[in-house]
């Protein structure tokens, strides 16, 4: 692999977190590999992203991209070993959670960071009453009596919508619909009020009817706490009505930033492109669906230069033996655009082109 | 866990350069052959030959099974030969390697080393026949009951919850008992009388599995019968956990079979037997515990070979636990 | 599931009566004739045979045999041996002996057991669980009698902390190494077992989530991977009470300790029938309960298990 200098690293930010500047959590330059038998996977190879407060970020790939590796390092929740974080921080609230002791990062998560996991069945624990694990979260954090905080489980899942909440309360898991543990395990998350929640796919394993009732009610709840929120998927169509801003995830890096409706309207990376031109759309009716060719790389052995160059219509010479850095996105006349980047040789071309 | 690392990830790369090959070079198909999809088989097989466990015990086993067939090339002294007068319980002579007196000698003067190698044969014989009977007839009733289900599946299943309520020792030695001439033979049908019944109920079960399994369904919407469909389609993937609790089960067997022959209704001269030899031995423990190490050390190395095997297959097969 | 412990009882009935009736015929059916045994290498009076035979119904075909058996059983009656010492005596000498033993045993087969595969699994791989892994292995592999002989020569001749035979068999300090040994192999396994579990479920969904929570390391093995391990764990324990009351014979002849192993042994070897059906009828029902409370226990752990 080439090494590069990404000097353009970090994007300007669209609107600023608090008073001073300081964005709720920004990623920088980080890397994590796996240490496997057959070498080493990496992962996730130098992200950059930042959300604020109130904010929604997507992160959009296709699985192996390092979208999820990315929310377990900022979790905390990376097996290592095998897995290993070479370099890059974390900062929270301007403070760098790598850094931090295990016991300070405990107290973190749950409280201050929560996350949603894609598959609430296996997420949840099986042999525990729903209640008991919502009802955990005040023990825990707040050394809340067992009583008190059963009674804070039952005022939980009546603020996420689930029907005679009080009578449910003792019910485990497996006695719940899908769409009912998922609102469990949004309930869990938004238990004691985090500043920041990681949603890892929540609607994935969901019937589409159930996927727009759970969107929406993380929406309504991320509005009405100021929460900022990651949110991490394969689905373009889950992203458009929720988020504020895109990154667009491919082999551990970041190939295209843009706020979410410029980058619908003009793809700058031809990734993106590809994507966005695979969603099947009525007025394309009976033409062939376009569908990006070959797969996603390995990542024991990610292609020189650009990681996308094998798959991607573009790709020149160039594109296979360097790597692109994330370059500030313009208007053709050189007018910047706030919050727009893309990981392409050819980026102008893409998007003006 | 990383979703890149999964085999999944390394085979669609592979995917793309086959999906390629007729452009490609003679070099890279070669290349690209060397990491084609793995079946679990040729899986199982790579991760066996990275155990080291299954290294030390398929080379322990393969000393013992050469021990069995072919006593002759480890020693040449008679085991049954007693010499009271000159060897009553000599100390080994641990630097005569491979000599009649390596290990010292009994309290008959007979070769505790000749003995010990001779004694392979009966444990050996014991541990591989009761274990395919037991898989033959075991594997057979859990089938029966596992694939037709119904009242033969109760029937069959009650059976086996009868012959379970006696434990194998307890049964062989009921059995072996009533015989006042015991053989190699006797001890076989003892303990498979009362050992068949945990392979009946792992193969029921890998049968229930199976029988559910997509591949079935589909075997059975193509119009294949029920021979086919049993034979072809449900036992080779039932097969992987009998063939793993049949080898584990293995050493077990043997161990049983000491065990009866120590107590004394196991095997009796003149076959030698570790137990026997174990058991005649103890009087003698203070003051030559040789007569009773030795052949309790190569009984313990038999055991723990076919256990070995077992785990490392078990480990193998199973791509959970990797 | 009061109607699922009725129908699990009354699925018992038939599995009791299949056992007992496999070992008495095993018993009685198999050659060898026990009352001609009671005069040992003196020839027989031919007349007192065939009194004897009448008196303990040998006479009688084996199923009605069996049947008069059975009924005595259920009025409490298990029979007379051959010495004329009703079974049920020797039962009550034994029978507290060897629940004291398997009790101990059981005790330290959970503790140490459970303790060492928590240990394992959660470090799996490092140097403190390859050397328990193969410990382990050792004890599976070397046969209890053979073990039994190393404890007792060790201990009881060598070093002199125990004497080698148990004096006093309801004494437990005397019976803690005849229980250790009796335990050792299910203690191995219980060892394995939990190791096991314990490996599965560190990689579960949700003990992750249980750590995303940000619960302490020991709230997340404590209550969320111990309670998920531990149920394939709890069944086997479960089975093992009656195994080892049953196994006890080779423990209990080494260090001569005076309970059902013993007793069955002696029974065996002198072809005595009536003690050793009325011995392992109790053992079968001993079995036949602990694996209803083992599925009652599953169904209790484990809230996915409906009562069918």
């Amino acid at each position: 692999m080439t090494t590069t200098t990404e000097k353009t690293g970090r994007v300007p930010e669209p609107r600023a977190g608090d008073a001073s500047g300081t964005p709720l959590l920004e990623v920088r330059d980080l890397h994590v590999e796996f240490h496997t038998r057959d070498g080493v996977a990496k992962a996730v190879n130098g992200v950059n992203y930042s959300v604020n407060a109130g904010e929604t970020l997507a992160v959009l790939g296709e699985s192996g991209s390092g979208k999820s590796v990315t929310a377990q390092a900022i979790m905390g929740i990376l097996d290592m070993p095998p897995g290993k974080i070479p370099q890059g921080e974390i900062l929270f609230k301007g403070q760098d959670m790598l850094k931090m002791s295990a016991e300070e990062r405990r107290k973190i998560r749950g409280s201050k960071i929560a996350m949603i996991f894609q598959d609430a069945l296996s997420s949840l624990n099986p042999v525990l009453s729903v209640g008991y694990q919502l009802g955990e979260m005040f023990r825990v954090h707040q050394g809340l009596s067992k009583k008190d905080a059963k009674a804070k489980a039952v005022e939980l899942m009546d603020r996420v919508r689930i029907p005679a909440a009080k009578q449910r309360v003792g019910d485990y898991p497996h006695q719940f619909s899908g769409g009912m543990r998922q609102r469990i395990m949004i309930a869990m998350a938004l238990a004691l009020e985090p500043d920041l929640i990681i949603a890892d796919e929540p609607t994935t394993a969901l019937d589409v009817t159930v996927q727009a009732q759970v969107m929406d009610l993380l929406a309504e709840l991320q509005r009405e706490f100021n929460m900022g929120l990651i949110l991490i998927t394969h689905d373009l169509g889950v992203v458009a009505d929720v988020a504020d801003k895109i990154a667009v995830m491919y082999a551990g890096r970041i190939v295209e930033t843009a706020p979410v409706k410029e980058l619908y309207a003009r793809p700058a990376h031809p990734y993106t492109r590809g994507l966005l031109d695979s969603i099947p759309r009525l007025d394309q009716k009976g033409q062939e669906l376009y569908a990006i060719k070959g797969l996603p790389p390995n990542l024991l052995r990610i292609p020189a230069g650009c990681a996308f160059n094998p798959r991607c219509p573009r790709a020149e010479d160039l594109c296979r033996t360097e790597s692109p850095a994330l370059h500030a996105v313009t208007e053709r006349d050189g007018t910047a655009l706030p919050g727009r980047g893309s990981a392409c040789h050819f980026w102008k071309e893409t998007i003006h082109g | 866990m990383p979703e890149k690392t999964s085999p999944e990830a390394s085979r669609s790369t592979v995917a793309v350069a086959a999906g390629g090959a007729a452009e490609l070079t003679e070099a890279t198909v070669k290349k690209a052959d060397q990491n084609k999809p793995r079946s679990l088989g040729q899986d199982a097989w790579r991760e066996l030959r990275r155990s080291p466990l299954f290294w030390i015990s398929s080379v322990l086993l393969l000393l013992f099974i050469v021990m069995a067939i072919a006593p002759g090339v480890f020693t040449d002294a008679d085991p049954r030969q007693a010499d009271l007068r000159g060897h009553y319980l000599s100390p080994p002579n641990w630097s005569h390697l491979f000599q009649a007196d390596w290990f010292g000698y009994n309290q008959q003067g007979q070769s505790v080393y000749a003995r010990t190698v001779h004694g392979a044969r009966a444990s050996i014989i014991v541990g591989i026949c009761v274990t395919v009977a037991v898989t033959v007839f075991g594997g057979l009733v859990g089938m029966l009951a596992g694939y037709f289900g119904g009242w033969l599946d109760t029937l069959l299943s009650r059976i086996t919850d009868i012959f379970f309520g006696i434990p194998l020792l307890l049964g062989g030695l009921v059995t072996l008992q009533a015989f006042t001439h015991r053989t190699v033979w006797t001890v076989v049908l003892g303990l498979t009388l009362f050992g068949w019944m945990q392979i009946a109920r792992v193969m029921r079960g890998a049968v229930i599995t199976q029988k559910e399994a997509d591949f079935v369904t589909a075997a059975r919407a193509l119009g294949a019968g029920t021979g086919r469909i049993l034979f072809r389609h449900i036992l080779p993937n039932a097969l992987g956990p009998v063939i793993v609790v049949a080898t584990i089960a293995l050493g077990g067997y043997i161990s049983t079979e000491a065990t009866l022959s120590y107590l004394g209704i196991g095997l009796q001269d003149p076959v030698i037997s570790w137990g026997v030899d174990i058991s005649d031995a103890q009087k003698n423990l203070r003051d030559a515990p040789h007569t009773l190490l030795v052949p309790a050390t190569f009984l313990s190395l038999t055991v723990l070979a076919f256990i070995l095997l077992g785990d490392a297959v078990r480990d193998a097969l199973d791509p959970k636990l990797r | 599931m009061g109607r699922f412990v009725a129908r699990r009882l009354l699925q018992m009935i038939p599995v009791f009566i299949g056992t007992t009736l496999l070992i008495f015929l095993m018993v009685y059916s198999l050659p060898g004739d026990p009352i001609k045994a009671l005069f040992g290498s003196k020839a027989a009076d031919p007349a007192t045979v065939e009194r004897l035979r009448h008196e303990y119904g040998l006479d009688k075909p084996l199923l009605q045999q069996y049947w008069n058996y059975l009924t005595g059983l259920l009025q409490g009656d298990f029979g007379k041996s051959f010495t004329g010492r009703p079974v049920a005596d020797l039962m009550k000498d034994a029978f507290p002996v060897t629940i004291r033993l398997a009790l101990l045993a059981f005790g330290i087969e959970v503790v140490v057991g459970v303790a060492l595969g928590l240990l394992t699994g959660l470090k799996r791989g490092k140097l403190i669980d390859q050397i328990v892994l193969i410990l382990t292995l050792i004890v599976v592999s070397i046969p209890v009698f053979v073990i039994g002989f190393l404890t007792q020569f060790t201990l009881g001749m060598k070093w002199k902390m125990i004497t080698p035979t148990v004096q006093d068999s309801m004494d437990i300090g005397q019976l803690a190494v005849p229980a250790t040994v009796l335990a050792a192999l299910s203690l191995a396994y219980v060892t394995r077992l939990t190791r096991t579990t314990i490996g599965e479920n560190l990689r579960a969904d949700y003990m992750r989530t249980a750590i995303a929570k940000g619960l302490p390391k020991r709230r997340v093995v404590g209550v969320h991977l111990l309670r998920n391990s531990l149920i394939p764990v709890v069944t086997f324990l479960g089975t093992d009470l009656g195994v080892l009351m049953g196994g006890a014979i080779v423990t209990e002849g080494i260090f001569n300790v005076q309970g059902v192993g013993n007793t069955l042994f002696r029974a065996i070897q002198t072809s005595e029938g009536p003690t050793v059906v009325g011995i392992v009828s109790v053992l079968v029902i001993v079995y036949l309960v602990s694996s209803l409370v083992v599925d009652l226990l599953y169904a209790v752990l484990d809230p996915r298990i409906r009562y069918a």
